[in-house]
């Protein structure tokens, strides 16, 4: 993953640029870089969570008392996640999620199909703003515009970053 | 012994000042209501399984003021890692008190895994909460509330309660009201920026 360090920079630049002072997330490898980026950074606060529902309750809360909380999560995590998405919908909470895919372009495991397909479906049964990122240089404008959809304009919102943009995974090789 | 609900809370919530309140779906969003409404209580309607993680967001995001979460035993069943999500955080202003009457009661009193055996204490203490206390007595809660309300560290308490059931008092049901009053009674001006 030899552009990830890149972008993966840029998005933590934004999340400081807008003040998303709380990051929570369920770990993935595409994540791992700006998951290292947010924890090494006093300001920002990172929780680690056990289950990707944890994220969208905490969300909730954050923004009850004031503060920014964007969740960090993989495809398959958006499944764990709907009834309490539900919850953002009724109370209008803003939310943003950035999403790494699985079961997607070059896919190798047929176990993380179902869901990776399944992501933008999931996310429209509760109105979310899906956006999408394929290459390198289309990470930045979708993670701003993101930004601006759920903390300027209310909405629900997530980013997935697809494989073309992290590489899949091939379990017979033994580089990833 | 199996205390009264709606004595456990308003005792809990007496003299509150600046405490705010998370409650879990059904009976604990009825007694907190029945204590006194305020724009500092957030009532959940739904969203089972998601009243501690609200508590530790609120908690997080406003360190100066004490968190109290009242739930079900059936709703914190649901959100049992949780609490190992909660304890890694410990958050010195966040307390954390299951209301357990070992059933299911808003859904016709089905029994629930503590009445089973789950001994929800130690499994708060088995996540790393250093607090965790079952509660028995009356006599028991105004020391509980000196904790909370100064925030004395992040702690768990489960109080078995008697399954009776109380007249509901309703709180808001709107959501997005809901949210606005807490965030405006807290935030003033900058709750609309
Ligand atoms: C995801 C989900 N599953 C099931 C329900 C149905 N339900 C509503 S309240 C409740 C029981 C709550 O039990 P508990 O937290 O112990 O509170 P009690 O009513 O006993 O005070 C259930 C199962 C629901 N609202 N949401």
């Amino acid at each position: 993953m030899a552009t990830a360090k890149h972008w993966s920079g840029e998005i933590h630049a934004l999340l400081r640029a807008w003040r998303a002072d709380l990051v929570s997330y369920v770990p993935d490898a595409g994540h791992a870089n700006l998951i290292d980026l947010c924890r090494a950074d006093r300001a920002t606060r990172t929780v680690p969570l056990a289950t990707e529902e944890e994220g969208v309750a905490l969300a909730t809360g954050a923004w009850l008392g004031g503060t920014r909380h964007v969740m960090l999560m993989q495809s398959s995590g958006v499944g764990n996640c709907v009834n309490m998405f539900a919850m953002l919908k009724t109370c209008q909470v803003p939310f943003l999620t950035l999403v790494t895919m699985r079961g997607d372009f070059g896919e190798f495991h047929p176990w993380q199909m179902p869901m990776g397909q399944g992501t933008p479906g999931a996310f429209a049964l509760m109105d979310f703003v899906v956006l999408r990122a394929d290459r390198a240089e289309d990470v930045v404008p979708a993670v701003e515009a993101g930004l601006k959809f759920s903390f300027n304009s209310y909405n629900r919102v997530a980013v997935l970053l697809g494989q073309r943009l992290l590489g899949a995974k091939d379990f017979r090789k033994v580089r990833e | 012994m199996k205390l009264d609900r709606r004595e456990v809370v308003k005792e809990l919530l007496t003299e509150r000042r600046d405490l705010l309140v998370v409650a879990g779906l059904g009976a604990c969003a009825w007694d907190i209501t029945a204590a006194g409404d305020t724009p500092l209580n957030f009532p959940l309607w739904g969203a089972m399984g998601g009243a501690t993680m609200v508590g530790l967001g609120l908690a997080l995001a406003q360190p100066k003021r004490p968190v109290l979460v009242i739930t079900g035993d059936g709703e914190m069943l649901m959100s049992m890692s949780s609490l190992a999500t909660i304890a890694a955080q410990r958050p010195e202003n966040l307390a954390i008190v299951v209301l357990d009457n070992e059933q299911y009661g808003e859904t016709g009193h089905q029994a629930t895994h503590t009445a089973m055996g789950a001994d929800l204490p130690a499994i708060a203490r088995g996540c790393g909460f250093r607090k965790a206390s079952a509660i028995t007595k009356m006599s028991a809660l105004p020391a509980l509330r000196r904790a909370i309300h100064g925030k004395d560290g992040l702690q768990f308490a489960s109080i078995k309660i008697t399954p009776a059931d109380y007249p509901k008092v309703l709180p808001p049901r709107d959501g997005a009201w809901l949210k606005h009053r807490m965030r405006v009674a807290l935030l003033g001006e900058r709750a609309h920026e």
